[in-house]
């Protein structure tokens, strides 16, 4: 499949990074020509330097035969107009484009095949506030994942030693919790997958991923780690796009104290949040937290556009006593320097984004493909087609699915069920089927299963 | 500043002004009153002095915002002075030049403070023209606080200008403000309408329908009887009255919004209305509360209560009992809800609900400061933010209110020799456009001397134009081209 990637922002980078290491046949259009040097030296792609939006540039970096376009430039204006010049002259099957103005966002009818023709629309602030959100409403989460339309979640949780279940054999989680279906879909010790089987034992510190419909997921989460309180105080750094989407989006149910350094997008903040206590100031100011009174808050969320002071911050926080801290880090370097540290969650806006755009690149039809692990694993909710003589799934006991090795199933949504995988399941067509995947080598396998067959034989 | 064309315009309204003088002449020749030739003599006089200063006088330039400042005080003062001449010439009331004044005067700004007893026996001419006075002063107020305040950005007024974001989002009424004008006095025209015949339906007689609806929806307060809306004795009438004192202290911008889109949830979405009803409904409870307790000074202590409670609130000035005379903390309280007035655009006097709230919320805002001493606040009524720059006209405004009442109080006691709780309630009343006030003036103001009368009448001016519009003129800049 051959993608063109507008823009070598670092959303850009890391599709591109992502995208090419999945053997897809990678371009991409930016008008830095420094930056794209750098790009080509490190990833295997190609480079076109030029403005994206200009049908010339886009035929030089070979639109005709792309099978997608992802414009994710920094302007929402270059990335509607690219996908109209590659929809009225070059017919590119799927366009992707990032649009994050709110204006465009609120009129749906914008975005179809007659006006802007735009397939899929991403918004990578919007991703990440949500992501922060169900974060918030799960204390303890390092990851909380929404699968069928956030019916199923998958958490992944950070074992406590002392909690009921670690220490214990993953078969007796049926026995500890009978009414609630869950499966431990994988477990992480040490940053090495291990696949879990009924004899596997759950220690501490062991980084669990576990799936379980929404309305279990506290009751799972308190038999694996420490019962954490209900957040109540939080404290959001940076009142950019993230920090007053963030704001708006809680307000209601916690109590929110917002950072902001500009004095100008202060009184913005204070005018557009109704229950938000708006600060002016520096974030890394350790007078200033301490006068917020920042050891009474549950959960600090640095999202500015600035690396380092959302880490130094976060760690200063953590120092003064904050419960959890949530960093944005954009550069995936600091992701690894700060992981394991003071800072509980490091947040990729890249990554969530990379989540988004993964669907739609897969082969077999799949509803949802979430990035984890920095790209390492892989979870993916995939419709199952077809009948027993076309599908390698469909018609089938779970147990008698050929899965490539370091792969469960997670999880099967029929209609508004959901079942949690036993063995005994039989897979029927349109079954939403949840996968998890430890290493990320084996997709064009888990593709290839869920492919109705005929058609290509 | 061009004199010419401001004394042009004054003219014209001084004209359009004697035509008024025409109507109570139709009362006094349905009743056969001896009053024609006062009013004729009023008409004439009138007219001439409108016609001497309209004809001779060129327009040759547009008028400008800040020429409204000086037109509205003249207005006011110049209708004023022509407005007493059918009283001062008027032999039943066989007025001083200065009591024939303040009646107008007090009538034009809808005060209501009235210095005639045994009102009762009257000619009905002289009685419906006290009631026309203060039904074209309300019109004049709603112009002027619709249209002509906002303009000039008087007290935080600006909130209203049709072009900022108000408190409703678009009170933009119509594009000019002739247009707006007329729109309004259509309204007006409307509520009086309703409220005279909701008042004969209750059983008073059509002439005291009529006078009693030009008071009630002006928010005035005279009436034809000494003893007020008490005259009647009836609770069908109060609570006709109760009802449009309520609504005529409403935002008439609000009210064409309102009516205009047949929407009423903009009532409650305006937060104004929203105190301004609060308030209403706390002090009526708290007066009906404590009567209750007293039983030896009222017998229906709750229907006086409400009915006293929301006639004071208002500014409007109805009495059925002597409220001055009432117990505890009851007459103090309901001078005190007078001061805080109706909402900003209706024919109520006093500093005006939003500015109450105002005040309010920026005094929050400043404790939140205080707590988080980084902190950005802004004050917003429902979801919009207020200016920084209407909050503080608002404060300089309620400033100014208070330096000028304690200046007047004490410059009232400097003149006369009265006790300070009639100093006090007279410029409370007076300057809130109230009406009767507590101690000596709780029924009329007859008594005190005429030093006093004039300067209450500044006064109720000062009230009535919002305070700043008088100030600014008193200041040399003005005068300076």
């Amino acid at each position: 499949m051959k993608i063109l990637i507008l823009g070598g922002g670092q959303v850009g980078e890391t599709l591109a990074e992502h995208l090419a290491s999945e053997a897809f046949d990678v371009t991409l259009v930016d008008r830095d020509e420094e930056r794209l040097a750098e790009l080509r030296d490190r990833l295997d792609i190609q480079t076109i330097a030029g403005w994206a939006s200009h049908p010339d540039v886009l035929r030089r970096a070979g639109i005709e035969d792309a099978d997608m376009l992802i414009a994710v430039t920094g302007s929402d204006e270059v990335n509607m107009i690219a996908c109209q010049v590659s929809h009225t002259h070059f017919h590119t099957p799927r366009k992707i484009a990032r649009v994050r103005a709110a204006a465009y966002l609120d009129r749906e009818d914008l975005f179809d095949k007659d006006h802007v023709p735009i397939d899929v629309l991403i918004n990578p602030e919007q991703v990440v506030t949500e992501q922060i959100r169900r974060l918030l409403e799960h204390p303890g989460a390092l990851q909380v994942l929404d699968f069928a339309e956030g019916r199923v979640q998958l958490v992944a949780v950070r074992a406590h030693a002392g909690s009921p279940l670690v220490g214990q054999e993953l078969r007796y989680v049926r026995k500890q919790l009978p009414n609630v279906s869950t499966r431990v879909a994988a477990i992480f010790r040490r940053g090495s997958p291990i696949l879990p089987t009924g004899g596997t034992t759950i220690e501490a510190d062991d980084e669990v991923f576990f799936i379980a419909a929404a309305e279990h997921i506290n009751a799972v989460m308190g038999e694996i780690t420490r019962v954490e309180r209900a957040f109540k105080r939080i404290m959001i750094v940076g009142g950019g796009h993230i920090g007053e989407r963030l704001a708006s989006a809680i307000e209601p149910y916690f109590s929110v104290k917002l950072i902001e350094r500009n004095r100008s997008r202060c009184e913005h903040l204070a005018e557009s949040l109704h229950n938000t206590v708006v600060l002016q100031g520096d974030a890394t100011d350790q007078d200033l937290l301490l006068e917020e009174n920042i050891e009474q808050v549950d959960a600090f969320c640095a999202v500015t556009n600035d690396d380092e002071v959302n880490i130094m911050s976060s760690l200063m926080a953590k120092r003064l006593g904050v419960r959890q801290v949530m960093t944005l880090i954009g550069k995936p370097a600091y992701v690894d320097l700060v992981q394991g540290g003071d800072i509980d969650i490091a947040i990729s806006p890249q990554h969530t984004t990379t989540s988004e755009v993964l669907k739609y690149v897969r082969r077999a039809d799949v509803a949802r493909a979430h990035s984890l692990r920095r790209g390492a694993a892989e979870a993916i909710e995939a419709i199952a087609h077809g009948d027993a003589k076309n599908s390698k799934v469909v018609g089938k006991y779970v147990k008698e699915i050929d899965l490539p090795p370091g792969t469960t199933i997670g999880a099967i949504v029929r209609g508004n069920e959901v079942l949690v995988t036993y063995s005994d399941v039989v897979v029927q067509s349109e079954d939403h089927v949840i996968l998890f995947l430890t290493d990320k080598k084996y997709i064009p396998q888990v593709e290839r299963l869920f492919q109705v067959g005929l058609s290509f034989f | 500043m061009h004199l010419s064309v401001i004394l042009r315009v004054t003219g014209i309204l001084l004209t359009l002004f004697s035509l008024a003088l025409l109507v109570p002449v139709i009362v006094a020749w349905i009743y056969a009153e001896a009053t024609i030739p006062t009013f004729a003599m009023a008409f004439g006089v009138t007219l001439v002095a409108g016609l001497l200063l309209w004809l001779p006088m060129r327009s040759d330039r547009e008028l400008r915002a800040r020429d409204g400042f000086l037109i509205t005080a003249l207005f006011y003062v110049s209708l004023g002075l022509f407005g007493a001449i059918p009283i001062y010439l008027a032999e039943s009331t066989s007025l001083s030049f200065t009591d024939a004044a303040f009646e107008s005067l007090s009538g034009l700004t809808t005060t209501g403070a009235t210095v005639i007893t045994g009102l009762d026996e009257l000619p009905k001419s002289i009685l419906f023209y006290r009631q026309l006075l203060q039904w074209f002063g309300g019109m004049g107020i709603i112009v002027l606080a619709v249209a002509i305040l906002p303009m000039l950005g008087i007290g935080g007024m600006q909130l209203y200008r049709a072009e900022s974001p108000g408190p409703v989002k678009d009170t933009k009424l119509t594009p000019r403000i002739t247009e707006t004008a007329k729109a309004l006095w259509y309204l007006y025209l409307g509520i009086t309408v309703m409220c005279a015949t909701s008042y004969w339906a209750a059983g008073m007689s059509v002439f005291d329908a009529i006078c009693h609806s030009f008071s009630t929806v002006a928010i005035g307060g005279f009436s034809t009887h000494d003893a007020s809306i008490g005259h009647f004795a009836n609770p069908g009438i109060e609570a006709v009255a109760i009802v449009f004192m309520i609504f005529s202290g409403i935002n008439f911008g609000l009210h064409f919004v309102a009516w205009n889109r047949k929407n009423p949830v903009y009532y409650l979405q305006d937060m104004e209305v929203r105190l301004y009803v609060f308030v209403l409904i706390g002090v009526s409870a708290i007066v009906s509360g404590i009567l209750a307790q007293h039983p030896d000074t009222i017998d229906t202590p709750l229907r006086d209560g409400i009915f006293q409670a929301v006639s004071i609130a208002t500014t409007t000035g109805f009495t059925t009992s002597n409220f001055s005379l009432w117990p505890s903390v009851a007459p103090v309280l309901l001078l005190f809800a007078a001061f805080a007035g109706g909402c900003a655009g209706s024919t109520a006097g006093g500093i005006k609900m939003v500015r109450v709230l105002l005040i309010y919320l920026q005094g929050l805002r400043e404790i939140r400061r205080l707590i988080h001493p980084n902190g950005v606040f802004s004050v917003k009524l429902g979801k919009q933010k207020v200016p920084d720059r209407v909050v503080e006209a608002v404060w300089s405004f309620f400033s100014a209110y208070v330096i000028i009442f304690v200046t007047m109080v004490c410059l009232v006691m400097a003149l006369s020799d009265l006790d300070f709780t009639t100093a006090f309630s007279a410029v409370g009343a007076c300057l809130s456009n109230l009406g009767p006030g507590l101690g000596e003036v709780a029924l009329n103001y007859q008594a005190l001397p005429d030093a006093v009368k004039w300067l209450l009448m500044f006064a109720m001016l000062l009230g009535r134009l919002e305070i700043f519009t008088v100030l600014v003129l008193l200041t040399p800049a003005f005068w300076r081209r």
